[in-house]
């Protein structure tokens, strides 16, 4: 089962690896991980997904909230919330498929943001499924190269974490 | 002195911290990059013992912290002397221990670069210290400092490693020391929920076969007082893990021992048969769980801990209570009645005439078992601190402690080489008591060079080698389950432990005879000096009963050798 923890941290060197070799020497999976600062620049946010049953669940809540540099540990899996992912997708394309890999890219909402000859950028933001299915239509093309940003995630409405 | 600000370098802030901090003493190795922290303790209030190799500065500091209830301080340099440390910060770390290790590391602008004696201590120790720092701006020593001890100390203790690059240490600061810490995302919980505690003392009260099993958090919270009146008032009997021995004395008649792999019989079969498990302080660990699928399977568990992750970490807990041991028993208190244990009492206490700890004794060969009844009759209240092995267990089983802080043991890392170190920092912190690190042949050669710091420090510390030219924790278990096949166990006749205490300039004697133990033992107390007592003990004597590896705890086995 996977959860999405949305983990408040002290923006301080060093905290990733803290976190990550909490994973690490537990034998807990990271499905993905997403690190930036948040509005407060003292703090950043880390977006964690995690496989595991609710017993793998507890523990790993338990251990980030040992962890002195953590501030709040939140599971989002039971929440109402929006999730997106960023992936930068680098398609072979030329003048015989451009448009076709354009059309693709409409209908994803996904923005072209660099045009080459032999090749073009691909910009598209959504849930992870989304990112599955432009993927597996863009890959008759030929992927030259891929990079995604992991999960991030918010709850919906008002309330903060 | 305070809301003062005073100019002062990093390195005379580090020792002012301490100073502030009331430490009176340290214990380290000097080296290149902690040249100005030296420097600056030369002319200190604070005592410095010099250590021979920096493992025992961490043993040491972490000794000085369980036999004191103070947080213990251990210096070393970069590089191998901050590597050194790793064994002793992770023993502290495994038995949440407070100690504070301070580093020195290269200069900010070498870090990184592979310079010379640099090593990344902070990214090493990470697994291994409840927090870390490498101090990156001079004017944050003594917030730093502040929040280091805090976090020590507070909540479940454990080791906090601060690495400090030399060019910090050098540099000019306005000292000013906070008086408080502001730490947003640290908040320890001290109280118990008042309805878990209702809850507990409920079931505690209509419970009619309790055991209470107490562990080294007990200790750490200063708790034993009220585990004593816990006890008492519901009449519920009380079995520690090996790192609580002395929160409850053995001599009372609620007592059952030690339970799990060498526990006694008597403590395993109340467990296995109980209807409810009161854990305080304690965390479940596998030497004392025995087989998990099989403890205690028809009780209840009633865990109260300081550390949330503890709870249902190792075992399903039906009540679980996050705060301090001592609080939260205090709480407790007021809402249990006693018990309906008669008919159990009864029956623990046939158990306990059934299956005594024993031994078969005889005139002309060394049982283990009866020198430590011979140290205990001799000095009721020393401090026992011992290494890791056979003798170890026997100390544990056969010492009769009734007080807490008393006995000193690596538990959870299971360190050979911990216990001399860690009896000169007991030593230290106790200077009024009589301290034994009992030890094994084996073990205490790994850090037997620590003779030349209790002779220059003048510590008399007393060591009770129980020597059986084996390393015979390991033997035992070849000898179980190995068919006998002693590889590379056997250490016999390796070296003279008399010899070698009198080249260090400590007093050696040899004891071979039962009668000579008692002399023995009265000799190294009355001549007030760092003493090596070399036993020569029953060869192939096997600690007893056992549980075996993967057992449960129910399933033990006498392994006491007939004369």
């Amino acid at each position: 089962m996977k959860h999405t923890l949305a983990v408040l941290v002290e923006n301080r060197y060093g905290v990733l690896s803290r976190v990550a070799g909490l994973f690490a020497r537990r034998g807990y999976n990271i499905d993905s991980l997403a690190v930036g600062v948040t509005e407060d620049p003292t703090i950043s946010r880390m977006t964690i997904v995690v496989r595991g049953d609710d017993l793998v669940l507890e523990q790993v809540t338990k251990q980030l909230n040992k962890l002195i540099d953590v501030i709040r540990v939140t599971d989002l899996g039971s929440e109402d919330t929006v999730e997106r992912e960023l992936a930068l997708i680098k398609v072979n394309a030329d003048v015989t498929n451009r448009s076709e890999i354009m059309q693709i890219a409409d209908i994803f909402r996904a923005n072209i943001i660099d045009v080459a000859s032999k090749s073009v950028v691909i910009e598209v933001t959504g849930d992870e499924n989304k990112i599955k299915a432009i993927e597996q239509l863009l890959k008759p093309f030929g992927i030259k190269e891929m990079a995604r940003t992991g999960k991030i995630a918010l709850r919906r409405g008002p309330k903060g974490i | 002195m305070t809301g003062r600000t005073e100019k002062m370098t990093g390195a005379r802030a580090i020792i002012e911290c301490l100073y502030r901090e009331g430490v009176d003493t340290i214990f380290g190795y000097p080296g290149g990059q902690v040249l100005p922290i030296y420097d600056a303790l030369y002319d200190s209030k604070i005592r410095h013992v010099l250590v021979r190799h920096e493992q025992s500065a961490a043993h040491a500091a972490d000794g000085y912290a369980r036999a004191s209830g103070k947080v213990g301080v251990c210096l070393a340099t970069s590089g191998p002397g901050a590597t050194n440390l790793v064994t002793g910060i992770a023993t502290a770390y495994m038995d949440s221990v407070p100690i504070i290790a301070l580093t020195g590391q290269v200069p900010l602008s070498m870090i990184g670069n592979d310079a010379f004696q640099e090593a990344n201590i902070t990214g090493i120790t990470l697994p291994i210290t409840k927090h870390n720092y490498l101090l990156q701006d001079a004017r944050d020593i003594p917030r730093i400092m502040k929040e280091a001890f805090h976090i020590a100390t507070t909540g479940r203790p454990g080791p906090v490693l601060i690495d400090i690059p030399k060019d910090l240490t050098t540099e000019i600061i306005d000292f000013h020391y906070p008086e408080t810490v502001k730490l947003r995302s640290y908040n320890p919980t001290y109280e118990g929920n008042i309805q878990q505690i209702k809850k507990a003392a409920q079931e505690i009260s209509r419970s009619s076969k309790p055991v209470i099993y107490a562990g080294g958090g007990v200790i750490s919270a200063n708790a034993s007082e009220y585990l004593r009146a816990l006890a008492e008032k519901v009449q519920a009997p009380v079995t520690t893990t090996l790192t609580a021995m002395g929160a409850f004395p053995v001599d009372h008649p609620l007592f059952i021992g030690m339970l799990g792999m060498h526990g006694t019989k008597y403590a395993n079969y109340a467990v296995q048969e109980s209807d409810l498990i009161i854990a305080i302080g304690a965390r479940f660990d596998d030497r004392v769980t025995g087989k998990i699928k099989s403890f205690a399977t028809n009780a209840k568990i009633i865990h109260i801990d300081v550390d949330p992750a503890e709870i249902s970490k190792n075992i399903r807990v039906d009540i679980p209570i996050v705060g301090n041991a001592k609080k939260v028993l205090e709480d407790l208190l007021k809402y249990v009645d006693r018990a309906p244990t008669d008919e159990w009492l009864t029956r623990i206490a046939h158990w306990k005439r059934s299956y005594p700890l024993h031994y078969v004794s005889n005139s002309s060969t060394l049982k283990p078992q009866y020198i430590i009844e011979q140290i205990y009759d001799a000095c009721k209240d020393a401090i026992i601190v011992t290494e890791v092995g056979q003798h170890q267990m026997w100390a544990a089983q056969y010492f009769r402690f009734s007080e807490p802080r008393t006995f000193i043991s690596s538990g959870g890392l299971g360190t050979m080489g911990f216990g001399f170190p860690a009896a000169i920092g007991a030593k230290i912190a106790r200077p009024d008591r009589v301290v034994f690190d009992i030890a094994g042949d084996g073990s205490f050669q790994m850090n037997s060079h620590e003779l030349a710091t209790v002779v220059q420090e003048n510590l008399p510390v007393i060591i009770a080698i129980f020597n059986n030219g084996y390393l015979g924790m390991v033997r035992q278990w070849q000898e179980l389950f190995f068919d006998k096949r002693y590889s590379y166990t056997c250490i016999r006749d390796s070296v003279d432990f008399v010899k070698l205490a009198e080249a260090y300039g400590a007093l050696g004697l040899r004891v071979k005879q039962p009668s000579e133990v008692r002399p023995a033992i009265e000799e190294a107390i009355a001549s007030g000096r760092p003493t090596v007592i070399d036993f020569w003990i029953e060869c192939e004597e096997n600690v007893s009963p056992m549980v075996p590896a993967g057992a449960a705890i129910n399933e033990i086995l006498d392994l006491e050798r007939k004369a």
